[in-house]
């Protein structure tokens, strides 16, 4: 135990005059142990805590601070009361000790044996002895956690303190400039408004102490270690100023008052601040600046050219509005909605009057934010301005006129949906029905095509409104849109009628099953009029082909619900059938919309029984039953053509099948994947509709490319694309049967078939299988073999198959890379190494544009393809050193199919990866510019643009040479390189301005060239680059 | 532009823009030649923005592209322009930022022969260029609007 006590001894001495700071770790260590008590360590310092000297007191002070940092959960309460009346006592000794004596109290204030009482006392000599503000910036800092950490553990006794407390604190924080104590006083502020804390008399002192801080600007030094943002300031102020309703007597003057300044940010903030603290007010705390407050807004609101400021004004007056909506009324007080509703109406209203004028909209905008803010605002607003609206448009006889009123009234019928009624209530626009719809028709009569689109939007926003049209209304609508369908060129009318379509349809399905669709159907089937004279002949097919196209988009939009689709497909089924059997013709481009048109239904429709047991048990078959009869007619009889056995029509169902597939009924999906893998396989027709097929049917049994060719013998073979559809869009964890057995077919296909689109889609087909195939031996077996017998051809130059075999490897590579195989580099290398091939060079690098890019068919997330995150960078990353070594070695007639490749690569990388990976890279993409192909010049251009416009540090650097290399390319005989170039160019003006305020001149005189470039597309270029550099370095420009 | 009492004209006539020039086969051929026309130096000059609103000429009606004439052959161009108000004093600011022949609509400016002086007078134009705070609110004119 003496030894003991002379060691701790010893050890205080070395700190205290030997000045070594790491002994109170060792003694705290001690103390934590159980060698030391607190009580021994007191002891043992008692000759420094008592010498004459101030600076070894608080050396002395300092190292019990210290000790207590780290072991105040071990001190009994006793101690702790000795403790804490022995540092109040020490806050009245010599400034230089009061620092240790702050660490002190701040180590026992997160004790949690502290006894009640000493949390008053505490800050009672606290606030009595100590000056905050004179403190240095770690002490201030000290007390703020003191006072954070006390009312966190102790708030009963803190609250006791009454107003002193808070009198205390703004005292502390008065004149507070760093902004990291700032967020600690902040957040006390804060604490006391929410936690309820009396503020007394002291109200508009706390208020004064924050809220001199707002507007907050604060620009963080670069490289700021503490990573305080402006957003954090602004954010921790706002919860303190908007806290509480006390402080809105002082708060809205002085955003008023800052509302008005020049400095776009304070306005902004004064805003934001606004709407959030009228969500604490009543409307008495807003009824005396109600006025003050409009005035500003609408300032801001009318003549702001900021789309922030504006929105950001619009957003108050709703807060505002709502605010004052929430208000309970009583019999005495006057109803402040109202009278502040009238004072917008009173603004704004007149505006509405003045269709051509510009305040048109910003007062449209305003009385729209008021209007959207509660259901009683909303009816005092459109009681307001609807029948004005509704009389205006009818007077008025001018389009443009009519037009804009109609945008008014629909952004009005639009904001109030936001704000729904409760069932009993009339609905706002209940008693503006009949005029409405009277407008809205009258509109759709119209023709002005503008007036009719803006008509179709206000007929969507009115059916959005819950029970205000009645049925008789939606029949009329429909015959409306139904004529509309029928009869108007205008593309951008006919596309806003078919989304029109789509949403009413969504609300009202039965009218469209009853009414739309049986029409549509006899207008599609309708065969276009016999007529003399040939031109008109012609100008009618045309017209009576748009009138298809549009019917059958407009079957495709309404279809969103499953009594729909089941009323829908079978009218579009029923075009590819007539298609088939020439009973009615259609031309290939209308059965191609018709395959879209089902597309685009599997893609939206509802995914639920009926409308999965719609497409897997009458769509799909029914397609695979149509096209195979077409593809055995082909074959059969060279003269007469189905359009179904069409490469387009074929490519045009894929994607009808593997949608439903992959998004519809997991269960029936994999049906239709074994039932399909049978027809390929076995030829099993017997869930195909009308099976009367001959027995001859083959459709993996491809025809080798020595066979002679002849026209049709492709039909049969083709349909493999189908296949594609049927199985590789399965979700994950459906099984294909038979996989194994389809893996080899499709392999021997897509290697000896002769057709490109049948060996593609072979090739497609096996690479979605094998990315899906779950890990394992027999997948690697299948990999190697595919591996072995594809570069077998490669490696013979003389193979006849070999373009087949390159387009499977590519494929598989795809597949392999997109999900991490180990086997994948060897794929990938492969295709390295034919880019030095005479024959495959320049597909080789194109095949890297394939490999980065999302294919739409297979392999991609839609299909539920296996692709891993970031599969490209990781490519890149592997591959880049390759691709330069292989440049270097290459010979010099070679280089450009690296340098193509290259390009290929970077363009899909994601930015971020581009900017970083550019230095490496820099070198070769310059040399690329330099490359006289001009395939790989706009590649190149292409992917160096978006690069421009946020410049990495290494390509400032090369700014000579990049300068340089673009001036030379905008001479070049091919437009789109002059243009991208141009591009370029102008991207370059975004550079810090130092850097290339020498090149402007040089920039400037080169560009007056392509000013008269004989292509208008490269002069308007041109004038674009040439005016950012004008105003380059010049006042007003940048 | 903060206070509503410094604008001459708070509450301007607003026209429709016209759509983007719609692309012609012709311009997408390379051995083609495509001339200059009214519409060409019209897209040149309707993104000029009004120096007193947030808003391009076009939107004020300021220019036309019917006011627009352009003869390739002779390689002139005139260009006139209408001011919103009669007592516009911003005229002569907007005929520089445009700053070709440039004139005003007739009888649409209460001084209008003395706008088109100045406008015509090449040496007060180049004058009134280095006059740096004139040249900043031209730039500022020209500049493209960046929402």
């Amino acid at each position: 135990m003496a030894a003991d006590t002379t060691t701790l001894v010893s050890l205080v001495e070395e700190f205290v005059s030997g000045l070594q700071d790491n002994k109170a770790r060792d003694i705290a260590t001690a103390v934590k142990d159980g060698k030391f008590t607190v009580l021994q360590l007191v002891e043992a310092l008692g000759h420094s805590l008592t010498s004459s000297q101030p600076h070894t007191r608080a050396r002395g002070v300092q190292l019990l601070s210290d000790v207590l940092q780290e072991c105040y959960a071990n001190l009994t309460e006793k101690e702790v009361t000795v403790l804490i009346s022995f540092y109040e006592n020490r806050l009245k000794d010599h400034y230089v000790v009061t620092p240790p004596v702050l660490h002190g109290l701040r180590a026992l204030t997160k004790c949690t044996a502290l006894p009640s009482g000493s949390a008053v006392s505490m800050l009672r000599s606290l606030f009595q002895d100590v000056h905050v503000q004179s403190l240095m910036l770690a002490e201030r800092s000290c007390v703020y956690n003191m006072l954070i950490n006390l009312m966190e553990t102790r708030e009963s006794e803190l609250k006791g303190l009454g107003a002193d407390f808070v009198f205390g604190f703004v005292q502390s924080m008065d004149g507070e400039r760093d902004p990291r104590n700032l967020l600690l006083a902040f957040q006390i502020a804060k604490s006391i408004i929410h936690r309820g804390y009396d503020l007394g008399k002291f109200t508009e002192e706390l208020f004064e102490v924050t809220s001199c801080y707002f507007p907050i600007d604060f620009t963080p030094p670069p490289s700021d270690p503490h990573g305080i943002t402006k957003d954090e300031l602004i954010q921790a102020l706002r919860a303190v100023l908007t806290g509480t309703p006390k402080f809105a007597e002082f708060l809205l003057p002085l955003l008023i008052e800052k509302l008005d300044s020049d400095v776009q940010s304070a306005k902004l903030d004064s805003l934001q601040t606004l709407t959030s603290c009228v969500s604490q007010y009543e409307h008495k705390d807003l009824a005396e600046f109600l006025e003050g407050l409009w005035v500003s807004l609408r300032r801001e609101v009318f003549q702001t050219p900021s789309e922030k400021i504006e929105s950001a004004g619009l957003t108050a007056l709703t807060a505002l509005t709502s605010c004052l909506s929430r208000s309970v009324l009583n019999s005495e007080s006057e109803d402040t909605l109202s009278t502040f509703l009238d004072l917008v109406l009173k603004d704004c209203k007149h505006h509405l009057c003045e269709p051509d004028l510009k305040l048109v909209w910003p007062s449209t905008k305003l009385l729209q934010a008021a209007c959207g803010a509660s259901n009683r605002a909303s009816h005092i607003i459109t009681a307001a301005v609807m029948p004005s609206l509704i009389e205006q448009y009818n007077n008025r006889t001018q389009c443009s006129h009519r037009r804009t009123l109609l945008e008014v009234i629909q952004r009005f019928i639009q904001s109030v949906k936001s704000s729904q009624p409760s069932e009993s209530e009339e609905t706002v626009f209940g008693a503006f029905r009949q005029s409405l719809c009277g407008i809205v028709f009258s509109a759709l009569s119209e023709t002005n095509s503008s007036l009719q689109i803006v008509a179709t939007s206000v007929l969507t926003s009115l059916a959005q409104q819950a029970g205000l049209l009645l049925d008789s209304d939606v029949e009329l609508a429909v015959d409306h849109l139904t004529r509309l369908l029928l009869t108007e060129e205008d593309d951008r009318v006919s596309l806003a009628v078919v989304e029109c379509a789509g949403s009413l349809a969504e609300l009202h399905p039965t009218v469209f099953i009853t009414k739309l669709i049986p029409r549509l159907k006899t207008e599609i089937f309708a065969e276009p009029m016999e007529q003399d004279n040939n031109n008109r002949e012609a100008s009618e097919l045309h017209s009576h082909h748009a009138m298809r196209q549009r019917c059958l988009s407009a079957l495709a939009a309404i279809s969103t619900q499953p009594s729909v689709v089941h009323e829908s497909t079978p009218v579009i089924l029923e075009v590819l059938s007539s298609a088939h059997t020439g009973s009615v013709i259609f031309t290939v481009e209308e059965v191609v919309l018709a395959c879209h048109s089902l597309q685009r239904i599997a893609e939206h429709v509802e995914d639920t029984e009926e409308s999965g047991q719609c497409f897997h048990g009458v769509v799909i078959p029914r397609m695979l039953s149509l096209a195979l009869q077409a593809a055995l007619q082909g074959e059969g009889s060279t003269g007469c053509h189905s359009p179904l056995a069409e490469e387009k029509v074929l490519t045009a169902m894929v994607p009808v099948i593997s949608t439903s597939c992959s998004r519809l009924q997991p269960m029936l999906a994999a049906q239709t994947a074994s039932k399909a893998v049978s027809l390929f396989l076995d030829a099993d027709v017997s869930f195909l509709p009308n099976n009367s097929f001959p027995a001859n049917i083959h459709l993996l049994k491809a025809h080798n490319v020595f066979q002679k060719q002849h026209e049709g013998s492709w039909t049969q073979s083709q349909m493999v694309c189908l296949l594609i559809g049927c199985v590789c869009s399965l979700p994950r964890n459906v099984e294909v049967p038979q996989i194994d057995h389809l893996l080899s077919q499709l392999e021997d296909m897509s290697c000896t078939c002769g057709h490109l689109l049948s060996y593609t889609s072979a090739a497609k087909c096996f690479a979605a299988l094998v990315n899906k195939r779950s890990q394992g031996d027999s997948l690697d077996t299948v990999i190697q073999r595919t591996m072995k017998r594809v570069c077998g051809e490669l490696d013979s130059t003389s193979s006849p198959v070999r373009l087949q075999a390159f387009t499977l490897m590519v494929w598989v590579a795809k597949a392999l890379l997109l999900r991490y195989h180990p086997l994948s580099t060897t794929m990938t290398d492969k295709l390295f190494s034919l880019l030095d091939d005479a024959e495959l060079g320049l597909m080789a690098a194109e095949g890297f544009s394939l490999l980065m890019s999302d294919s739409d068919d297979v392999l991609n997330r839609a299909s539920h393809a296996d692709v891993r995150i970031m599969y490209r960078q990781r490519f890149f990353s592997e591959n880049s050193a390759k691709l330069v070594e292989g440049f270097n070695a290459a010979p010099q007639e070679k280089k450009a199919n690296y340098l193509k490749a290259l390009s290929n690569i970077v363009n899909k990388l994601p930015k971020e990866v581009q900017v970083t990976e550019l230095p490496a890279l820099l070198s070769l993409l310059l040399e690329a510019l330099s490359c006289s192909d001009q395939g790989v010049q706009l590649s190149t251009l292409s992917c160096l643009e978006p690069v421009l416009i946020d410049p990495p540090p290494a390509l400032i650097q090369q700014l000579e040479a990049l300068v340089s290399r673009l001036l030379v390319l905008i001479g070049s005989s091919a437009m789109n390189v002059r243009i991208a170039a141009l591009r370029c160019i102008r991207a370059l003006s975004g550079f810090p301005a130092h850097e290339i305020l020498p090149f402007r001149a040089r920039v400037l005189r080169a560009l007056a060239q392509p000013l008269d470039d004989k292509k208008r597309l490269v002069r308007s270029e041109a004038v674009q680059a040439r005016g950012e550099w004008f105003l380059l370095g010049s006042p007003g420009g940048r | 532009m903060s206070a509503g009492s410094r604008l001459e004209n708070a509450n301007p006539v607003i026209f429709q823009r016209s759509g983007e020039r719609l692309l012609t086969a012709s311009e997408e051929d390379e051995d083609v030649h495509d001339p200059i026309d009214d519409r060409e130096i019209f897209d040149l000059i309707r993104s000029i923005n009004d120096p007193e609103h947030p808003l391009s000429l076009e939107e004020l009606n300021v220019v036309e592209q019917v006011r627009v004439k352009v003869n390739d052959a002779e390689s002139t161009v005139s260009v006139e322009f209408t001011p919103t108000i009669p007592h516009c004093s911003m005229a002569t600011l907007i005929g520089l930022s445009i700053k070709t022949d440039v004139h005003i609509t007739p009888g649409t400016h209460a001084s209008e022969e003395a706008v088109n002086k100045q406008l015509a007078d090449k040496e007060r134009v180049a004058a009134a260029l280095e006059n740096s705070s004139l040249l900043e609110v031209v730039n500022q004119c020209l500049s493209t609007r960046k929402i």
